[in-house]
């Protein structure tokens, strides 16, 4: 086939079609993690889950209809209907401008974050290296990344003040505190990875691609995920990205056993799912950053680059070897997202705040502190 | 690297309000329609009893103080990051960097310290 005519549409076509495919792709993901969910939770507590909805058509197929069935897929599906057929309440009692808007302004950072993470590499045979599959290539990538996703306090705030009601007051004035304390964290936990990216002579860059580039140089320093160079790092980010995106152990927007459903309570059908789909997409983007920063990218292996496996391959196919690593990995993070939210107990708002300020930020800035001393060591040997 | 570049930000924001406005729209109109006015539905949520009191409750001091602490520390932490830009460069060309740069978080544990000393993230009492 032939796909010139592409390249000939002004840029802003092409950027636009490259968004759609990737919200296209983002979208249902984040849909699906929600079934994903219930479904590792059935798994986690030893029960079957949902597995009753099937659509009549698919019913008669063998084997695969039933493993359907079973896998939950068609509940997503009965889910996602439900949701547009319900009843569009708007209570009485809310500022109704701003309850609309919300679940909008939820959804707006969520899907927008994505431009600037990277999410595979291919090879360019004529410029003889490798190329990121990203929407902007921005050499801010990990500022734009924080910048875009800590708006999203906006929509619980909004979405908790509107509501009128107690409950969801309460929860977003919670939600806000929290995510601005675990911010600093966040920022300061990927600090020394950048302090090492950034070698003499180079850019200054926050590019998460050139993160990956930095970890799949030859040799035994060069090939290592930063994972196992910074674990205290990979783990204090990983912590806080919980926090970030209202996750168990740290749910205190939603809080379900002493605030009913936090900022949501007075949310229903769809403009209740867009928070969920907000707060997937924004897991998902997390898990994509941690996998480019600490666990390698699109690389397979430690020690074992993506990039001379696919020089050899069509262009497309070593591009979604590289999709497919990737996703790979963020799956499995995905995964242990989950496995912690049914394996953990929550923990008291009080005991969030106090993990926040007094131990994640003084051992982030510890950790700094560490690895700039050390780089300086290395550096002026 | 010029503002052009920026330019897929700004259509992903178009797009996904576009994604959002269009979700929210085929809500409303596939949704069903309820004629009657509902005096229940129209109150805000309470376990299914009368709401009472105010809705607008008062709320702790503490979230204004972390906020502000907020502020503070995410200024400083903004410093660091042009740090991270020039560290390894001025280390190699024997430019003073470490000394400045460890002054810079010596102050920046302090006022933390000074913090906790002072209780201000004590969420107890």
């Amino acid at each position: 086939m032939d796909f010139s005519f592409y390249f000939d549409l002004p840029l802003w076509i092409r950027t636009a079609l490259q968004g759609i495919a990737v919200i296209a792709v983002l979208f249902p993901i984040s849909a699906a993690c929600s079934m994903a969910e219930r479904k590792v939770a059935a798994w986690v507590q030893g029960r079957p889950g949902p597995n009753r909805a099937i659509v009549p058509w698919v019913a008669p197929i063998p084997f695969l209809g039933r493993f359907l069935q079973r896998l939950g897929v068609f509940q997503l599906m009965a889910d996602g209907g439900k949701f547009v057929f319900k009843e569009d309440v708007i209570p009485g009692h809310v500022n109704k401008f701003y309850y609309y808007i919300a679940p909008l302004l939820a959804l707006i950072p969520a899907l927008t974050t994505v431009t600037v993470v990277p999410f595979g590499a291919y090879w360019d045979a004529a410029a003889n290296t490798l190329k990121p599959l990203i929407l902007a290539d921005l050499d801010v990538g990990l500022l734009a990344v924080f910048a875009i996703s800590s708006l999203g306090v906006y929509s619980i705030i909004i979405a908790g003040w509107a509501s009128n009601s107690k409950f969801p007051f309460l929860g977003s004035v919670r939600a806000s505190a929290q995510l601005i304390s675990y911010e600093l964290s966040m920022t300061l936990s990927v600090l020394p990875v950048f302090l090492w990216v950034n070698a003499p002579g180079g850019n200054g860059t926050l590019s998460l691609f050139d993160v990956v580039q930095t970890q799949s140089e030859p040799g035994f320093l060069g090939g290592m995920w930063y994972l196992f160079l910074m674990p205290l790092s990979a783990f204090i980010f990983l912590v806080a990205l919980f926090a970030e995106t209202n996750r168990q152990p740290f749910d205190m927007p939603e809080s379900e056993s002493d605030l009913v459903g936090g900022f949501h309570t007075e949310y229903g059908e769809f403009k209740w799912s867009l928070f969920f789909v907000a707060e997937y997409a924004h897991m998902l983007v997390g898990s994509g950053v941690f996998t480019l920063l600490f666990l390698g990218g699109w690389n397979p292996l430690p020690w074992v680059p993506l990039a001379p496996l696919i020089e050899g391959l069509p262009v497309w196919l070593g591009g979604v070897i590289g999709i497919g690593v990737f996703l790979g990995k963020v799956f499995v993070a995905i995964f242990f997202f989950m496995w912690v939210r049914w394996t953990l107990p929550r923990f008291r708002y009080d005991q969030v705040m106090k993990i926040g300020w007094q131990k994640l930020l003084p051992l982030s800035i510890a950790n700094l502190i560490f690895y700039a001393l050390a780089i300086a060591l290395i550096e002026t040997r | 690297m010029t503002s052009a570049a920026y330019l897929p930000i700004l259509i992903q924001v178009i797009l996904a309000t576009g994604v959002g406005l269009a979700i929210l729209t085929v809500n409303r109109v596939l949704a069903q329609r309820v004629r009657t006015k509902n005096a229940i539905k129209d109150s805000a949520y309470e376990c299914g009893v009368k709401s009472e009191g105010v809705i607008h409750t008062r709320f702790s001091v503490k979230f204004y103080v972390t906020a502000m602490l907020f502020i503070l520390f995410d200024i400083e932490v903004v410093f660091l990051i042009p740090w991270a830009f020039i560290y390894r460069d001025f280390l190699a060309n024997n430019i003073a960097i470490l000394s400045p740069i460890l002054f810079f978080l010596f102050v920046l544990v302090l006022g933390l310290v000074y913090e906790v000393k002072k209780g201000a993230l004590e969420w107890e009492k």
